[in-house]
């Protein structure tokens, strides 16, 4: 149901003459995130659900910091094409990339 | 005569090499309900040690680290607690957890008489060897003795856990220095 209205939104929005955006998920679980690296474009969210029973977060250093409790999801809209490494703070084995494509 | 004596001869020494065998197998692969207590006294250690740093140190980052072992340790304990109760496996003591606990126990006493930045010193870079050393047991030792499937799960998941918190102990000794 979710992942209709997900679908259904960026068409209206497209309808209405508006840039075409996208929700991108990645799901952390087993102390991971998958997919570990995701192909975007700008103006597209990246939605982190945390399916651990562990407190997470996706940080770019420099940059943005998501904090994501358990079992609960966080997100970022991305403005700025470029390569963007992120990882967990309290667990620096845990990385991802975003690509953002303008 | 003759043959009755050298049956009875390659029995003992079949006796013996099983007795060795089993032995050194009973050494080196713990069972599951050891490995079960094994791995929660790890977790249960490195709790204690968190919580005797959220009460002594003053720097925010160890602080913070201390309270972020606090919370995955019980956390993945908790996970373990339900799955054995799940599986109906009565965690067993053993020497590992017993020599694990003594270590943890002068560890704390040698950490209590310390304050300030020698205390903050001495608990991060323990907790780097800690970890180090319960990943080494995890990875050669636990998960390949490990027989049921949803155990060893759980422990490669803990190994990826204490892993980062490896890596996380030492961006924080890094930056006490
Ligand atoms: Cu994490």
């Amino acid at each position: 149901m979710r992942h209709l209205l997900l679908i259904a939104m960026p068409t209206l929005i497209l309808s209405a003459g508006m840039a075409q955006s996208a929700t991108i998920e990645v799901t952390i679980e087993k102390m991971a995130f998958s997919p570990a690296e995701v192909e975007v474009k700008i103006g597209d969210t990246i939605e982190w659900v945390n399916k651990d029973a562990f407190v997470h977060t996706a940080t770019v250093k420099g940059g943005w910091d998501v904090q994501l409790p358990v079992k609960k999801s966080g997100s970022v809209v991305v403005d700025k094409a470029g390569t963007l490494d992120y990882y967990c703070r309290f667990h620096p084995n845990m990385k991802g990339r975003i690509t953002v494509a303008p | 005569m003759r043959v009755r004596l050298i049956s009875g001869i390659a029995a003992i020494a079949a006796l013996g090499l099983a007795g060795s065998l089993s032995l050194a197998t009973a050494a080196d692969k713990p069972s599951d309900p050891q490995i079960a207590h094994i791995a929660y006294t790890a977790g249960a250690i490195d709790v204690e040690a968190a919580k005797q740093a959220i009460a002594k140190s003053k720097n925010k980052d160890v602080v913070a680290f201390a309270e972020s072992m606090l919370r995955d340790h019980e956390a993945v304990n908790k996970q373990a607690l339900d799955l054995v109760k799940k599986l109906n496996v009565t965690p067993e003591d053993n020497a590992t957890s017993q020599a694990l606990s003594k270590a943890a126990t002068a560890e704390r006493d040698k950490l209590s008489g310390l304050e300030g930045a020698a205390f903050d010193k001495a608990y991060v870079d323990n907790e780097v060897a800690y970890h180090k050393q319960v990943n080494g047991a995890l990875e050669g030792l636990l998960i390949p003795s490990a027989q049921n499937a949803e155990l060893k799960s759980l422990l490669e998941t803990g190994l990826k856990l204490f892993r980062g918190h490896q890596q996380h102990a030492e961006h924080v000794a890094a930056a006490l220095k």
